[in-house]
């Protein structure tokens, strides 16, 4: 029996088709594009826990803080974690503020070490991870800027059509109740994958790019009009802080997408390109 | 027969993804710890430099403030006195007989009293101290620009960086250092302040001067400066990193 005959006999009843779906560059940029933002949130937060609290304006005033983690003696002597977001303060122990650290031992420190790079404290070497994976990851996104706009890319399956746009109700009920598009639907992004992927790269990655070029002094005496954008070094800061929580948002929904839109076609489809849509019945 | 062949597959590649899952997590603090990996991700420091230096044309300032961005209160960090007996002597008596020398690769090495050094053409600039750590203050600094100075103890051709020897010592044993090259020597925000927000330069500021170098991290403004060495090469100098940070890892670069 030929693999093909094989094939036939397990068929669902539905039949399918298969198709090339994403470009070898698309694929390549996307695969960097798992390794860079890892790295960078996991060393971020080992520099954000070189200063653990946010604010805005240019200057860090302690009585102006917008967050702030820190660990305090409770009222029975034992350490305490606490986050405050603006006026509100919240028990973080264990997570944030006060989590316990290799050696099991209670450790002030801003995020738990499972998820900072180094997980021990150390500046130093998370500034080189950062700064090494954010040069790649600008790499990285400017050839895929540029693929995508000469090839199309953008143009052809990124941008949503008026059609698209004026169903946009139906799209999102049916997203919310896990329905996935079919045959001629299923060969296209759909107009919520489309928006969010047009907003993450082209506002959400170039956000996080700049506001953390913001805070580097070199960079403001170069660009002092970046700084004024942002509203200062420490607004650039927190922009920056709220990009990362945004791109983490972000790729929870997509693996989440993913992950039960067809988990393994998904991934076939973004390492050899091959996608199978089903057509229908 | 197909089915199973797809079983084994994804059960493989759930396994791949669990191991290198684990790997990842535990094998980046060994990374981390590995001289030849690190020297790899040091690679960044010298792109950024050479694109930072690019774009920044050597007169760009650093953005200067008006008063009343101030920070009313200005962190001292690092070393906040300096526990040595001659320097405490020279705390008690105003830094009377304090002088700055400056030597190594000059033609005429110079040694200056603070009221020299206060004689000498200086700047006055309100800029925001931007640490390794993440906070910024706004501070006033006045202090002896470091152009002229160094055109009359005269460079000689094969001097490249200024090494600036402190008195603090941040680690028992090991006194602070800093170096920057001449571009940035040569900067006219770069000064030797002696003036903080308008009153002496503090004992926790790093009296009698600190240098300021505008365009880079709080590390690189060196307190507590006894002396100016110009050298051809950083290599023989404390740890060979071109300062004290340095040589704990940081940048030798600070502009971002």
């Amino acid at each position: 029996m030929d693999a093909e005959a094989v094939k036939a006999e397990h068929a669902p009843v539905a039949r399918s088709q298969i198709i090339y779906r994403h470009t070898l560059p698309v694929r390549l940029t996307h695969w960097v594009n798992v390794i860079c933002p890892c790295i960078l949130l996991m060393s971020g937060l080992q520099i954000f826990n070189a200063h653990t609290h946010l604010y805005f304006g240019n200057r860090s005033d302690p009585q102006h803080e917008l967050l702030s983690m820190r660990a305090v003696r409770g009222p029975d002597g034992m350490p305490v974690g606490l986050t405050t977001i603006g006026n509100t303060t919240f028990h973080t122990t264990g997570v944030l503020g006060l989590s316990r650290g290799d050696d099991g031992q209670w450790e002030a420190r801003g995020f738990p070490n499972w998820i900072t790079l180094p997980s021990y404290r150390d500046l130093a070497t998370g500034r080189r991870w950062h700064f090494f994976f954010a040069w790649l990851f600008v790499i990285n996104g400017l050839t895929y800027l540029t693929y995508s706009v000469l090839n199309g890319h953008v143009r052809r399956d990124l941008s949503p059509n008026r059609r698209q746009l004026r169903n946009i109700g139906h799209d999102i009920v049916q997203h919310l109740r896990l329905r996935f598009p079919k045959g001629e639907e299923a060969k296209h992004y759909n107009v919520l994958q489309k928006l969010a992927y047009l907003a993450v790269i082209f506002a959400l990655l170039p956000l996080v790019v700049l506001t953390g070029l913001t805070m580097s002094p070199g960079i403001d005496a170069a660009f002092p009009f970046l700084v004024e954008l942002f509203g200062g070094r420490q607004s650039a800061r927190t922009i920056h802080f709220l990009c990362a929580t945004g791109i983490v948002l972000f790729v929870f929904v997509h693996v989440v997408m993913v992950l039960i839109s067809g988990v393994w076609n998904n991934m076939r489809s973004m390492i050899t390109g091959r996608y199978r849509i089903e057509t229908a019945e | 027969m197909v089915a199973r062949q797809t079983l084994t597959r994804r059960g493989f590649l759930t396994r791949l993804s669990a191991v290198s899952g684990a790997l990842l997590l535990g094998g980046c603090d060994q990374l981390s710890q590995s001289p030849a990996f690190r020297d790899i991700l040091s690679k960044a420091e010298g792109v950024t430099q050479r694109v930072q230096r690019f774009v920044l044309s050597q007169r760009s300032l650093a953005r200067e403030f008006s008063e009343s961005d101030l920070s009313a209160h200005f962190k001292a960090n690092g070393s906040i006195n300096v526990d040595d007996p001659s320097y405490q002597a020279q705390v008690n008596d105003g830094f009377a007989n304090w002088r700055l020398k400056i030597d190594g690769l000059v033609a005429r090495p110079a040694s200056l009293s603070l009221d020299e050094l206060r004689r000498l053409p200086s700047r006055t600039q309100i800029t925001r101290h931007d640490c390794v750590e993440g906070w910024s203050a706004i501070g006033k600094w006045k202090g002896a620009q470091l152009t002229p100075l160094l055109q009359n103890v005269g460079l000689k051709p094969e001097a490249r960086y200024l090494v600036f020897h402190c008195a603090d010592e941040l680690e028992p044993g090991a006194k602070y250092y800093e170096s920057i090259d001449l571009i940035d020597a040569f900067h006219p925000q770069t000064i030797l302040a002696y003036d903080m927000n308008d009153a002496a330069l503090t004992v926790p500021h790093g009296a009698p001067i600190r240098l300021r170098v505008e365009r880079q991290l709080g590390y690189k403004h060196a307190k507590y400066v006894m002396g100016i060495e110009a050298v051809s090469s950083l290599a023989h100098i404390g740890g060979g990193n071109g300062g004290f940070w340095e040589d704990r890892g940081y940048e030798w670069y600070a502009g971002i």
